[in-house]
């Protein structure tokens, strides 16, 4: 069913709750502690399996003009080789752009041009090498600002044949695969009457997500031709829809692809959509009756993974003097990488949203997709978000200092707030940023100047806001079932994935709300499509609000089942029917107690020895019924394209060494509105985290590329991710809570946000300590010391 | 040609032949079938892979199997006692410690280690102990807030 009748909307605040708002401990943490956890590569598959190597391409442009796989088939142990020529099927989330092996062109060093398929490891790698390639070597592109002109190399001649979602815009004959325009009000009058006109432009490199867990999946076409993947994702159904597309002219259909994911260690968007799955599927068609695993290597995992894209962003921002913000002004070239079926749609949020959350009568937005020779960007955590928010927030630090405005007043002054008009036309939803601001001002003493007892160190501090939409097409749904066991216990199944966030917790402490059943009798499985309900996937942050009210659902049904069958065999009226404790209480005859286990599966027996009811069970599903995508492409008026905002603020106390540049973080805090923290615990797991993720992505991590577009650092050795050494003193996390009012007890999503504002924070606390402003990221010590050694020279 | 070891691990026997150059992680992972050692990174950057060689932790993707012969293994799965979890493990439940939970078998062990040989570690101690085992999820804090709170409860 779907929600109809909202059972705790008007009562949320009176009616005390039992299990939401509380923090039980997490439904998988024993598994997790104690190494029963079992991920992809934790399974046994039999002396059958077999192992797949990638060939891949040395060049980042180039022109395949003959593959030899004679010398590698020789192998003893080789079972198969196969090339681009043996899967001719382009694929895509949201542009088929992509192919499973590369056809006539490489795009990036990398990429896949054809696989060893042999009985074990070592030999599928040697075997790898004796595949020879004969390539036409091309000029290739790697910035997106050259490569968006017409004297560019084409990466894509073929762009205009790509079938695509109707809300990208590619643009024919170039290297702009997509342009998202946004335009509200008048810019150039807003300049035009601006008392403080400040541009300038700024940089974000391509990050990696590196999940601790690389990317695995383990495929078997059996001989009755039926296709199981066991698959490291975030997205069983998506990769089932993708794949069964892709590979329909193989005679596979969705019936006969079966995706099973068990627990996933770490996504953060990369392991969404259909990345290198895709190989391993076609591969598995290639040898029928043997399962096969690509396993990819840390190095892989850098490389031929989705990369979080680079953005080279122009910011011209028009204020009276007295801080009212008139006229926003954000043109984005995104280094989208090689292929951008996914990436795509990150720029397109990005171009709508890239006026931050602030109030803005006059806005113009331009967000291009660009084609480069780099690997295929995609989305990480943030969404598009991380990238423009690091221009954006400098930015406003900047203009009022200028203005001689305190910067947090500024914000607070120009903040969104509900019912204000989004860049796109629709109306802000209900918002706690004033709150979060206010907390996070206080959280880090704003306004008070901090010292050092060391006098080559200083202290600076910043603070930074950042807000951001669930990024989904209007009919991206949620589904579950729900089943009672004999004992009263609960089965639930989803097919959003626990990617370490806590969701399976929280869709069992939902259920145990609507059911008075506590979350730990309420067992909830890992997906596998033949078995689970459809879910859209598990990014975006949206499982808890969207899934959520699907799970909710499903007990809300469960629910009226139960009262139906006690009123039939009790004859209480329904509505004076309730649960408590797992049992049915009546509030017209307090002594009625009817423990669920005793019916819920054997259902209820009458005076004539004859039983009413049987199993219980429960359906919900949930699609956000009010989007839509379509709107002028000229402006991005008339749509409805996102479902809500989630908002927040962060703020940090950062000492630096004059010398070295080294920055220390004395004491960060962050604020998000979660609308309503279902489990407070797991939504501080969120902050916490993502915050020192976002915190890496401006202290520590930084890709280094070789001129022939090859990375150059694709390891934990080179390439730093923190460590428990690298962690702030103090990390102050803030729960606001104005509840979302079509959310599962109020819920909105947290889990991207936090990263979202670290990277400008930390830059708008480097001018506060010592007067220099960087405008590229990552904001390390090294660039620090040089900017200072610079600035004294 | 293979060579035949024997080590123990988690307590029991294990009579195998391998090839000079097989790895230990893989050995455990796919001959004796502890998967709780997991695979990272294959080169020591991660400790995800980590296991207690002789009561000290190693990284097991940097060891050879053949280096195991007559040595004494343990695994996540041998830090419970009498099939009881260690108060840590218990510890890391209550805090919410992990979220994917692909790094806790290391850090358990990791922990393990540093609570046994210094049973009143410093906040400082504890990230030390732990600055081999890479955790993309959590930040560190709840990690660093379980162990902190098992050695006062040896403490107490
Ligand atoms: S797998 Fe051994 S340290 Fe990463
Ligand atoms: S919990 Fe995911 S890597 Fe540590």
């Amino acid at each position: 069913m779907t929600i109809t009748r909202r059972p705790f909307e008007t009562d949320t605040d009176e009616r005390e709750l039992t299990f939401v708002g509380k923090s039980p401990t997490r439904i998988d943490g024993l598994e997790k502690v104690s190494g029963a956890a079992r991920y992809v590569d934790d399974f046994d598959f039999g002396p059958d399996l077999l192992f797949a190597e990638i060939v891949e391409a040395p060049h980042a442009h180039a022109l395949i003009k003959r593959i030899d796989t004679a010398r590698a088939e020789a192998v003893p142990g080789v079972v198969k080789v196969v090339t681009g020529a043996d899967f001719p099927f382009g694929f895509g989330l949201y542009m088929k752009d992509r192919f499973v092996f590369a056809q006539d062109r490489v795009r990036f060093v990398g990429e896949q041009v054809a696989a060893v398929v042999a009985r074990d490891e070592g030999i599928a790698k040697r075997a790898a090498k004796l595949v020879e390639v004969e390539y036409e070597v091309l000029p290739p592109v790697f910035d997106p600002v050259f490569a968006a002109t017409e004297e560019a190399p084409l990466l894509h001649p073929d762009l205009a044949d790509y079938p695509h979602v109707p809300w990208f815009f590619p643009h024919e004959g170039t290297n702009i695969a997509h342009w998202r325009k946004t335009r509200k009000g008048d810019v150039e009058e807003g300049f035009a009457e601006a008392d403080l006109v400040l541009e300038d432009t700024y940089e974000v490199p391509r990050y990696a997500h590196c999940a601790i867990e690389p990317h695995v999946v383990v495929s078997l076409y059996d001989r009755a031709g039926r296709l199981t993947m066991w698959s490291a994702s975030q997205s069983p159904y998506t990769q089932r829809h993708v794949i069964a597309e892709a590979l329909a002219p193989l005679g596979l259909t969705h019936q006969q692809i079966r995706v099973i994911t068990p627990y996933v260690g770490g996504g953060f968007g990369g392991k969404a959509g259909v990345s290198m799955e895709i190989m391993g599927a076609a591969l598995a068609t290639a040898v029928q009756g043997h399962p096969v695993k690509l396993r990819f290597t840390r190095e892989q995992e850098f490389y031929n993974t989705y990369q979080r894209q680079g953005l080279k962003a122009r910011i011209k921002v028009g204020v009276k003097n007295d801080g009212t913000i008139l006229a926003v002004e954000h043109t984005m070239h995104w280094d989208a990488g090689a292929y951008v079926e996914y990436g795509a749609n990150v720029v397109n949020a990005a171009g709508l949203s890239a006026s931050g959350p602030y109030r803005v009568p006059n806005i113009k937005i331009d967000a291009l997709c660009v084609y480069t020779n780099l690997p295929p960007g995609g989305p990480y955590r943030g969404f598009g978000y991380s990238e423009f928010n690091f221009g954006l927030e400098s930015h406003m630090d900047r203009i009022a200092r200028r203005l001689g405005m305190d910067p947090v007043a500024f914000r607070r002054k120009n903040a969104i707030v509900e019912g204000d008009t989004l860049a796109y036309g629709e109306k802000m939803n209900p918002s706690g940023l004033l709150e979060c601001i206010d907390k996070v001002a206080a959280a880090i003493d704003w306004g008070t100047k901090e010292t050092s007892d060391d006098p080559h160190k200083v202290v600076g501090k910043g603070f930074a806001l950042m807000w951001k939409a669930p990024a989904m097409p209007p009919n991206a749904s949620s589904s579950s079932f729900l089943k009672f066991n004999e004992d009263g216990s609960i089965n639930v199944t989803v097919s959003g994935m626990e990617l370490g966030q806590g969701y399976l917790t929280v869709m069992a402490q939902i259920v145990a709300e609507v059911l008075s059943v506590p979350p730990e009798k309420i067992r909830i499985e890992t997906p596998d499509t033949d078995r689970n309900p459809y879910e859209w996937q598990t990014v975006a942050s949206h499982v808890t609000w969207g899934c959520g009210q699907a799970v909710e659902a499903a007990a809300v049904e469960a629910r009226e089942k139960i009262f139906e069958v006690v009123h039939r065999v009790h004859g209480y009226e329904e509505d004076s029917l309730f649960l408590r404790n797992e049992a049915v209480r009546c509030a017209t005859d307090p002594d009625f107690e009817l423990p669920l286990r005793d019916f819920v599966i054997a259902g209820l027996e009458t005076d004539d020895g004859s039983y009413r009811g049987g199993p219980i069970v429960g359906s919900g599903m949930f699609m956000p019924e009010f989007t839509s995508a379509k709107s002028d492409p000229e402006t991005s008026q008339g749509g409805h394209p996102n479902v809500h905002y989630t908002v927040g603020a962060a703020g940090v106390v950062l000492e630096i060494d004059r010398q070295t540049g080294k920055m220390h973080i004395r004491k960060t805090a962050l604020a998000v509105d979660a609308g309503k923290a279902i489990n407070p615990d797991l939504v501080i797991g969120q902050i916490v985290g993502g915050l020192v993720q976002g915190l890496a992505t401006v202290l520590y991590e930084d890709m280094r590329w070789g001129e022939d577009g090859r990375l150059l650092n694709p390891t934990f050795t080179d390439y730093k991710i923190p460590t428990s050494l690298d962690i702030p003193d103090e990390i102050i996390p803030i729960i606001v809570e104005v509840p979302q009012p079509d959310g599962p007890f109020g819920a909105r999503g947290v889990g991207e946000h936090t990263m979202i504002p670290a990277a400008p924070m930390i830059a708008n606390a480097v001018e506060d300590a010592l007067g220099i402003r960087i405008t590229s990221m990552p904001v390390t010590a090294e660039k620090v010391a040089l900017s200072l050694w610079e600035g004294e020279a | 040609m293979k060579l035949p070891i024997t080590m123990i691990v988690n307590g029991e026997t294990w009579p195998l032949d391998v090839e000079p150059n097989e790895v230990l992680l893989d050995v455990i992972r796919n001959r004796v079938g502890a998967k709780g050692a997991k695979i990272g990174c294959e080169r020591g950057d991660c400790g995800t892979c980590t296991v207690l060689f002789d009561g000290r932790s190693i990284r097991s993707c940097l060891m050879l199997a053949v280096e195991a012969d007559g040595h004494e293994i343990i695994t996540v799965e041998g830090i419970p006692e009498n099939g009881v979890l260690s108060n840590l493990q218990d510890l890391f439940i209550s805090h919410n410690s992990f979220q994917c939970g692909f790094c806790a078998p290391g850090i358990v062990l990791g922990a393990h280690e540093l609570l046994r040989d210094n049973p009143n570690p410093s906040r400082h101690d504890v990230q030390h102990a732990l600055a081999g085992n890479l955790c993309r999820c959590t930040g560190y804090e709840p990690i660093l807030d379980a162990v902190m709170a098992a050695a006062e409860e040896a403490r107490s």
